[in-house]
């Protein structure tokens, strides 16, 4: 199991440096592991009938409870066979389709990087490792949706992507900390156990915002749902395969596997109906206004997306039920529309539905697909749509509340949906056969296959329902919903109301396309509508906030050393003088201090002439002899109190530093006093009160309780652990070794850093001259 | 006049003054000194010379460019925390020869350590300080 999940990395690290290999005609063998894994999958789902689940489980950090552990029950194989289902017929579609493509290696890099990272994130049953596979999706995502990374737009939808599905992961992780904190345990398994616990726990509420703003950022839930048509700058597979069948699910995965744990609560239910139902609504009525093939699937994605979260918030087993069929159809047909208009594209390109016509005569096979997939998408029997759409209906008519407006809208939006499936599936191939179109030819088989057999699948799934009956769906809805009662998917239900709906909503859709076109008046309508959408005020934000960051760094960041100086003193001396005056107890006791030497006396009178010195001497060299001298100062006081290494160290360090400040400040205009009195008076103000906070600091520290074993440990252990009996010199190099290689480590940086910068400058001033 | 001074003493005094730092880092051990303190006196030494004989001929005298002694002695210190690793003991725990060297004493791989920090503070020093001293 480890080896299925990290294979999609393995192929992910080795597919990029492939080079000419798989560029050409061996391109298609990548497919290779999608298939086998998903071989492998659909060997696993003996191991889960009867409501069963198996558990893989691999050590990763154990000591902070984070384990690959891989989950594997009807819900997580439902998932991992439409990953790798609809993958294998990606990448083979996708080694057509993207064929003599210079960074195709790369492009397969990015797709099994993502296939990998969804396995896992499906599979895992602990947490964290679903929160870093989560990730990981979000940022194959960008990878693939920036893949033209030479067109502005792309570069752009792929950071609105980013950023959206980003601040969702934030969101993730803020919960599963929250749940993790609550229950003692990071397994949602186990999870299920504390259920009642956590529904009753005061942070309900703020764990079911968190889980929902991440599931809705993924999901592409209004009105986060901004960035899925964007995304579709990406080359058409991607937008197959992360942003319909697979990626996008990921958020409705994620609502589905914790239904069971913080499920079935109003609030939870009502949320998701609601957002759910306008999502559907919204997106489905934006679907139809648009031109671009690939505009109006992804609207209808957005559409169908709301319609499962919908489906999740009635939260009833039959809902539940047409939630999980639902997902099965719609990974089904709406691969299968991508996958034709990636065709399309391909052959005639251009994706406008106003100039796509009469195609079938060309290209027959896909439009036997686009058949399928429409007739699928309508519901209408006896394809496997058919059979979901009953699901949704029986669900809709069922619940509590609100029966008959929740029925409306899904009667609605399923006529919308097929009013746009109509426009991608069928549209294009009927008509007239444009002029410029007969040159135009049936592409590659590997292009044309892929939606065929979408296609088909859901012919045979609408007819044979019980194929995946028992060994998908009833484990899928138990580990949503573990009570639920045995129930039979049927084509016919006999005549009844739910039938009724169903002629309702074809008629309707039927109605709408041959009454309804969209024309001028509808454009300037929709434009107008633009400036209230959550992506406008999204872009406006971003906008508004880059013109803040700058008046912020501008403020903070000026560039002029002196004032990163006084910044950074000031807000310490406010933060100390805040500290001590309102937790300290100030006191002193003189009978702690230990008596002052006459040689100490001598030393602190030169300091003390030596500072005033350096401060008032109108000589930068002699201001820097000055500070060379209160260094040595105080290498004497190190003596005094028996530190030689420190003071050695000092002494050395103290040397160096006057000569760096001499060769720097050797080359510069003579001293000029710049700065008015009023500054300066502000400085000595600052410099005083700091100095004096730090000194009341210095002394309070003497009194305070000091841990002295970490001291003992030390001496007493230098010479018989480490053999040596300079005890700091044994603390360097023997018990905090590490710390030491790490200091040397960031020196070596540093030096490389000064290297650099002046070197650099040094040809910029070349290039000058 | 002045120069000639500085010069002739500079001669003498940088042997002696590396002579010290190696002194320092071979004494770390168990009197004052360390590795550290020993690579900025051999650094000063260097940068002494410099001053009285120019860059150039105390970059002739070190033939090698500074920034080269900082990998080295990077490479120094890591070896010397990774051997434990092949007689099975954790990292950095320090070796120790059985036999007392002449002159010197008991020698660990703590002395390796010690040598890799005393060459890349003497890089780093002296990196930073020619580096300055010829752009500025």
């Amino acid at each position: 199991m480890l080896l299925a999940v990290m294979s999609g990395f393995i192929l992910a690290s080795i597919v990029p440096f492939s080079g000419k290999l798989l560029r050409g005609r061996w391109s298609f063998m990548t497919t290779a592991l999608p298939g086998a894994l998903f071989v492998y999958f659909l060997t696993l789902i003996p191991s889960i009938a009867n409501n069963q689940v198996r558990l893989f489980s691999y050590q990763w950090v154990p000591s902070m409870g984070i384990n690959f552990d891989f989950l594997v029950d009807g819900l997580s194989l439902l998932f991992a066979l439409m990953i790798t289902g609809i993958g294998t017929l990606v990448f083979l579609f996708t080694s057509a389709y993207m064929k003599g493509d210079a960074y195709l290696g790369r492009f397969y890099g990015y797709l099994s990087l993502f296939m990998g990272a969804m396995l896992g994130m499906v599979l895992s049953d602990n947490i964290f490792t679903l929160f870093v596979f989560w990730e990981l999706t979000s940022i194959s995502s960008f990878f693939l949706i920036g893949f033209n990374n030479e067109s502005k737009a792309s570069r752009k939808s792929a950071l609105v992507a980013l950023a959206i599905t980003g601040l969702g992961g934030f969101f993730l992780l803020a919960a599963f900390a929250l749940l993790g904190n609550i229950t003692g345990t990071y397994s949602i398994r186990e999870m299920i156990g504390s259920a009642d616990i956590l529904k009753a726990h005061p942070s309900y509420l703020l764990v079911m915002v968190c889980l929902f703003i991440a599931a809705f950022s993924k999901s592409a839930q209004y009105p986060l749902h901004f960035w899925l048509p964007g995304a579709m700058k990406a080359p058409t597979p991607v937008s197959t395969y992360l942003h319909s069948a697979t990626m996008v699910k990921a958020g409705i995965y994620l609502l589905a596997r914790f239904t069971p744990v913080l499920g079935n609560v109003p609030a939870w239910n009502h949320t998701l109906t609601i957002v759910g139902g306008f999502t559907m609504l919204y997106a489905a009525f934006h679907s139809i206004f648009k031109k671009d093939l690939k505009e109006i699937l992804a609207y209808s994605t957005i559409s169908a997306l709301g319609m499962l979260v919908f489906l999740l918030g009635l939260g009833t087993s039959e809902a539940l039920l047409a939630m999980v069929v639902y997902i099965v159809v719609h990974a089904l047909y709406k691969a299968s529309l991508f996958l034709i208009t990636g065709i399309i594209d391909h052959e005639t390109g251009t994706r406008d539905i106003n100039k796509l016509s009469g195609l079938r005569k060309v290209m027959m096979p896909v439009s036997i697909a686009g058949l399928l997939a429409m007739i699928s998408n309508s519901g209408i029997p006896p394809t496997f749509g058919f059979v979901g759409k009953d699901l949704i209906y029986a669900s809709t008519l069922e619940s509590e509340i609100l029966a008959l407006s929740l029925t409306t809208i899904a009667v609605v939006t399923n006529m919308l949906l097929l009013y746009a499936g109509i426009l991608t599936g069928v549209k294009p191939f009927t008509g007239v056969l444009p002029e410029s179109f007969k040159e135009v030819h049936l592409p590659d088989w590997r292009m044309w296959l892929p939606p065929l057999v979408l296609g088909i699948a859901g012919l045979i799934l609408g007819l044979f329902p019980v194929f995946i009956e028992g060994g998908i769906v009833m484990p899928a809805l138990h580990s949503m919903y573990p009570m639920a009662p045995p129930f039979h998917l049927m084509l016919w239900h006999g005549f009844n109301l739910i039938l009724g709906l169903s002629a309702v909503t074809i008629l309707g859709g039927l109605l709408l396309y041959f009454l309804f076109k969209p024309g001028l008046r509808h454009q300037t309508w929709m434009a107008k509508l633009y400036g209230s959408s959550p992506e406008h005020i999204a872009l406006l934000f971003s906008r508004k906030f880059r013109v803040f960051a700058a008046v912020w760094t501008r403020l903070f960041q000026n560039g002029y050393l002196r004032i990163y100086v006084l910044m950074i003193i000031s807000f310490l001396t406010v933060l100390l003088a805040y500290k001590s005056f309102t937790q300290v107890a100030f006191y002193i006791n003189p009978a702690k201090i230990s008596p002052l030497t006459s040689t100490e006396l001598v030393v602190m009178f030169i300091l003390i002439a030596t500072v005033l010195y350096a401060v008032y001497t109108p000589s930068r060299l002699a201001a820097i002899a000055a500070m060379g001298v209160i260094g040595y100062c105080i290498c004497l006081i190190y003596v005094f109190y028996s530190a030689p290494d420190l003071a050695m160290t000092q002494f050395a360090i103290d040397t160096l530093t006057v000569i760096l400040f001499v060769l720097v400040l050797y080359r510069l205009p003579k001293y000029i006093n710049y700065s008015s009195w009023l500054i300066r008076v502000r400085d000595g103000l600052i410099s005083l009160i700091f100095g004096t906070l730090i000194s009341i600091l210095a002394l309070e520290v003497l009194y305070e309780p000091t841990n002295k074993e970490t001291t003992r440990f030390f001496t007493d252990n230098a010479y018989t652990l480490a053999k040596g009996k300079n005890v700091v010199n044994v603390i360097l190099v023997d018990f905090r070794g590490m710390d030491t290689i790490v200091e040397i480590t960031v020196l070596t940086i540093a030096a490389m850093g000064v290297f650099a910068l002046l070197k650099l400058q040094l040809n910029k001033y070349d290039q000058e001259l | 006049m002045k120069l000639l001074i500085f010069r002739t003493t500079t001669i003498f005094l940088l042997p002696l003054l590396l002579l010290f730092s190696i002194f320092l880092l071979l004494r770390g051990h168990y009197l004052p000194g360390s590795g550290f303190v020993g690579g900025i006196i051999a650094a000063i030494a260097f940068i002494l010379h410099a001053f009285a004989f120019g860059l150039k001929n105390t970059r002739k005298l070190l033939r090698m460019h500074p920034l080269a002694l900082m990998p080295v002695g990077l490479a120094l210190a890591v070896f010397s925390a990774i051997l434990p690793i092949f007689q099975g003991l954790p990292v950095l725990t320090v070796l120790w020869l059985d036999e007392p060297f002449p002159v010197v004493g008991l020698i660990g791989s703590a002395l390796l350590f010690d040598s890799g920090v005393y060459l890349v503070v003497l890089g780093v020093a002296l990196t930073i300080i020619f580096t300055i001293s010829e752009t500025v």
